[in-house]
C-alpha cells in the first residue's frame, strides 16, 4: 500500500529526515517510536503533504502512485488521513459542518451524491456515540477551546467519518487520560479491517497494549535505527531509548 | 491532479477585477474645473426648481470655506478638485420614453455586470435604478411599484415630478455643510435614487440602485433619498463597480434615510469599486461617502448592512440618529481590505429619544499590505433615558503585513444607559487551511468556510442572493492573500 524509499526531507533548509525506508501492506499496523525531535512528526507531515515540509530525495508510492505528484487535498481524497499531534483551532467554523464538508468532498470525488445534513447528522451521532462524545461537540467551533484530549478525540472522530485506507496517528495518545485512551483505542480498533493500514506514532508503550502493532520502528536523528515486532516496544519501555540510540 | 490544478488557476484568473472594462459611449462631459458657474450649469442642465439651485449654491459657498478632513487613518495625495469634471452623461436626444432609447452599449454594460435592464430579462423581484457615471439611465418595475403608491425614480426626475417631497426632506439628515465631501456633493450632485414609501405599505419587492463609473476623470456624486412613511417597510440594496484606471476616481455620495412612526428601512450595500492595482496600489476609487438615517417617528428602525470589498480608500460611517422614542439603529459591516487598500469605516449611533437601542457588529478583514480601521461613536443625549448599545468589533488579519485598528468613542450624558463593547482580533493561517486540505476540502472552500464563519452575523442580514454573492466575492479576493 505504502512504499517509502530512502526519503530525505527538510524544513526551512534543515535536513530532518535522512534516508527513511518503510514498506506497509494492507491490514498492517506499524508503530513508530523514538525520542523527541527524532523526526516522527516530520515524517507524518511529509506523508500528508504539508507545504512547509520539503521532500529532497527518495520517493513515496501510495497504491503505486507517486505521492509527490499529489497535493494535500488529493492525498486525503485518495484515502490518506493524518491525525495531528497538535490539531489547529478554527473559530467560527461549526464542527459538524466541517465534518460534513470533508465527508461530502469524498462523495463528490467518488461521483456520489452529497449527503444531506439530516442523514449526515445520524451518521455523525453514531460515530460520536462510539467515541463517547457528547452532542455539544457538533455545535462547537472546530477544535476551538477544546482541551488537548478533546482535540485528539475529535481527530479520531474525523477518521471514523472519513474511513481512510491509511491512517497516520501522530501521538494521538498524549493528552488522553486512561479512560479516554481506552475509548479512542477501541474506536480505532473498530475501524480496522484487512484493507486498511495504520501508522501509530507514539512515545509510549501503553497505546500499544490496546492497539497491537505488527511492526515497531525506532527513529533517531531522522533515521529508522531499529525495526522489530511488538517485543521491541517492550524492550524500549524497559531500557529507554538510549539503548538503541547509543548504538548509532 | 491536472484537473485540480486547472480549477485552482481558473480561480486565480477570476481573481483579477472582472468589472474592469470601460464602455465606449458618446458622452456629454463638462470641462474640468469647479466654480459657481459650474454649479449653476449643472442645475440648469437638469432644469431644476429654484430651491434646488439655492441649496446647491449654499452648499458650494460652505464647501469653499472647508478643508478635507485629515483625521481618518488613511493616506493619499491631496485631491485637485479643479482637475475633475463634474458632469458626464451618456448623450441622449431627449427625455426617454422607454428603455429602447437607452444607448444599447449602456444596456449591454449593465447586462455584463449581471443587471439586465430590459423588460424581458430584468430581475423579477428587484426593482433597479441603474446609474451610469452621473446619470440614471434606467429604472425597472416603476409601474408595478406605483400601483401600491411607491415612488422609485432617479433623483433628477423626482425634482421634476415631486419637488415638494424632495424640498421637504432633502438635507434634513445630512445638512449642506455637514462635512467637506457632503458639502461638495450637495453642490454638484447630478443624480441618484429617490424612494418614497407611502403610509401602511410594505414594499412588494427589493428596491436597488446600481452605480457604475465609466469615465476616467469624472467624479461621481450621487444623492439618494429614501423616505419611509408611517407603518411602512422597505429593503433597499446598493451595488457598484468601476473600470480599471491608473488614476483615482472620486466617489462622494450622500445617502439620507428617514423613517416616520413605526416604519423600517433596511439598507444593504455590497461595494466593489475598483481597488487599484494589487501590487503597486496604482489607481482605484476614493470612496468618501456620507450615509445617515434619521429615525424621526417613534418606534421606527433603520438598519445598515454593508459589505465593503473594493475601493482604494473607503471612508464612510453609515449612521443613525435615534430621534423618536423606542427607535432602533443597527449597523452590520464587513470590510475587506487587501493589496494596498485602506479603509476607515464604522458608524455613529446618536441616541436622542427615550428607550432607544443600537447595535453595531463590525468585521474587518485585512490582508497583504492593507489597513483596516473601525471607527465608531455612540453618543447618548441627556434625555435618552434607558438607551442601550451593544458593539462588537472583530478583526481578522491575513498574513503579517496587514494591520487592523479599532477606535470606539463613547459619549454619554445620561446615567441610565447601558453600553457594552466587545472586540477581538484573530488570524487566518496557513495551518488552518492545511488542516482543511488534509481532510480533502479545497483551499477555496476552506477560505470560504473560515470567512463565512467570521462574518456570519453580518451575512445573515443580507438578502439570500446577496449573501451568496458577497461570500464568493470575499473568497475570491482572499484566495492569493493567505499564506
Ligand atoms: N516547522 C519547523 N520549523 C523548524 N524546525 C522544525 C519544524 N518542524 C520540525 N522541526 C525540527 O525538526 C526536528 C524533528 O521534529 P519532529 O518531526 O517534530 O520530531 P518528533 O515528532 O519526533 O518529536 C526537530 O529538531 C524540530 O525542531
Ligand atoms: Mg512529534
Amino acid at each position: 500500500m505504502l512504499e517509502i524509499k530512502d526519503l530525505h526531507a527538510s524544513v526551512e533548509g534543515n535536513e530532518i529526515l535522512k534516508g527513511i525506508s518503510l514498506s506497509i501492506k494492507k491490514g498492517e499496523i506499524h508503530a513508530v517510536m523514538g525520542p523527541n525531535g527524532s523526526g516522527k512528526s516530520t515524517l507524518a507531515k511529509i506523508l500528508s503533504g504539508h507545504p512547509s515540509y520539503e521532500a529532497t530525495g527518495g520517493e513515496i508510492l501510495f497504491e503505486g502512485k507517486n505521492l509527490f505528484d499529489m497535493d494535500a487535498e488529493e492525498r486525503s481524497l485518495s484515502g490518506i488521513f493524518m491525525g495531528f499531534q497538535y490539531p489547529v483551532e478554527v473559530p467560527g467554523v461549526n464542527n459538524a459542518e466541517f465534518l460534513r464538508m470533508a465527508f461530502n468532498a469524498r462523495r463528490v470525488r467518488a461521483d456520489e451524491e452529497e449527503m444531506d445534513p439530516l442523514d449526515f447528522d445520524e451518521l455523525l451521532s453514531d460515530k460520536m456515540k462510539m467515541l463517547k462524545m457528547e452532542n455539544k461537540y457538533k455545535e462547537r467551533s472546530l477544535n476551538d477551546g477544546f482541551s488537548g484530549g478533546e482535540k485528539k478525540k475529535n481527530e479520531i472522530l474525523q477518521m471514523a467519518i472519513l474511513d481512510p485506507k491509511l491512517a497516520i496517528l501522530d501521538e494521538t495518545d498524549s493528552g488522553l487520560d486512561i479512560d479516554a485512551l481506552r475509548i479512542v483505542a477501541e474506536g480505532v480498533n473498530s475501524l480496522r479491517n484487512e484493507n486498511n493500514a495504520l501508522i501509530l506514532i507514539t512515545h509510549y508503550q501503553r497505546l500499544l497494549d490496546y492497539i497491537k502493532p505488527d511492526f515497531v520502528h525506532v527513529m533517531h536523528n531522522g533515521l529508522i535505527v531499529k525495526s522489530g515486532d511488538k517485543a521491541l516496544a517492550h524492550e524500549l519501555e524497559a531500557q529507554g531509548y538510549d539503548w538503541v540510540t547509543a548504538e548509532n | 491532479m491536472s484537473d485540480e490544478q486547472s480549477s485552482v488557476s481558473d480561480i486565480l484568473e477570476d481573481n483579477t477585477y472582472k468589472y474592469g472594462f470601460t464602455t465606449d459611449v458618446e458622452s456629454e462631459t463638462f470641462a474640468k474645473g469647479l466654480d459657481e458657474d459650474v454649479v449653476r450649469r449643472i442645475s440648469k442642465k437638469k432644469k431644476e426648481p429654484q430651491f434646488m439651485l439655492d441649496f446647491r449654491l449654499k452648499a458650494f459657498a460652505k464647501w469653499k470655506t472647508m478643508k478635507a478632513p485629515k483625521w481618518p487613518n488613511v493616506q493619499y495625495p491631496s485631491i485637485d478638485f479643479q482637475n475633475i469634471s463634474y458632469y458626464s452623461a451618456p448623450k441622449q436626444k431627449k427625455v426617454l420614453e422607454s428603455l429602447d432609447e437607452v444607448d444599447p452599449e449602456v444596456m449591454r454594460t449593465f447586462e455584463k455586470l449581471g443587471i439586465p435592464l430590459d423588460e424581458q430579462k430584468k430581475l423579477a423581484n428587484v426593482a433597479v435604478d441603474a446609474v451610469f457615471d452621473s446619470v440614471s439611465v434606467a429604472t425597472t418595475h416603476k409601474k408595478k411599484l406605483m400601483e401600491v403608491g411607491i415612488i422609485f425614480c432617479p433623483m433628477s426626475e423626482a425634482l421634476q415630478e415631486y419637488p415638494e417631497l424632495v424640498e421637504q426632506y432633502l438635507g434634513t439628515v445630512v445638512p449642506v455643510g455637514d462635512n467637506f465631501y457632503s458639502a461638495l456633493n450637495s453642490a454638484v450632485f447630478t443624480d441618484g435614487s429617490f424612494v418614497y414609501i407611502p403610509p401602511d405599505t410594505i414594499s412588494p419587492m427589493e428596491i436597488s440602485t446600481y452605480f457604475r463609473i465609466n469615465t476616467e476623470e469624472t467624479g461621481q456624486f450621487e444623492r439618494t433619498l429614501i423616505i419611509c412613511a408611517e407603518n411602512s417597510y422597505v429593503s433597499y440594496l446598493e451595488g457598484c463597480t468601476a473600470p480599471q484606471f491608473d488614476t483615482n476616481q472620486l466617489h462622494a455620495a450622500v445617502v439620507e434615510l428617514i423613517t416616520l412612526e413605526n416604519a423600517e428601512i433596511k439598507y444593504s450595500t455590497v461595494q466593489n469599486w475598483y481597488a487599484g492595482d494589487k501590487e503597486t496600489g496604482k489607481g482605484g476609487v476614493y470612496n468618501f461617502v456620507t450615509k445617515r438615517g434619521k429615525c424621526q417617528g417613534n418606534n421606527s428602525k433603520i438598519s445598515w448592512t454593508q459589505v465593503e470589498t473594493g475601493s482604494a480608500i473607503t471612508w464612510k460611517y453609515p449612521s443613525c440618529i435615534l430621534l423618536g422614542d423606542n427607535t432602533s439603529g443597527e449597523f452590520y459591516s464587513v470590510a475587506l481590505t487587501n493589496g494596498h487598500m485602506q479603509a476607515d469605516t464604522g458608524t455613529k449611533m446618536i441616541h436622542i429619544g427615550k428607550n432607544t437601542r443600537s447595535s453595531i457588529i463590525s468585521k474587518g478583514i485585512s490582508a497583504d499590505h492593507a489597513s483596516n480601521t473601525y471607527r465608531g461613536q455612540v453618543k447618548v443625549g441627556k434625555n435618552a433615558t434607558n438607551a442601550r448599545n451593544y458593539s462588537q468589533c472583530d478583526s481578522m488579519l491575513v498574513g503579517d503585513k496587514s494591520s487592523a485598528h479599532t477606535f470606539p468613542y463613547i459619549e454619554t450624558a445620561n446615567s441610565s444607559v447601558q453600553i457594552e463593547h466587545e472586540a477581538s482580533t484573530s488570524k487566518i493561517s496557513e495551518e488552518q487551511l492545511f488542516y482543511f486540505e488534509s481532510r480533502g476540502i479545497s483551499r477555496e472552500n476552506a477560505i470560504e468556510a473560515v470567512i463565512s464563519g467570521f462574518c456570519k452575523e453580518v451575512f445573515k442580514q443580507l438578502p439570500m442572493e446577496f449573501a451568496v454573492e458577497a461570500q464568493k466575492l470575499l473568497t475570491l479576493k482572499l484566495e492569493d492573500s493567505v499564506g
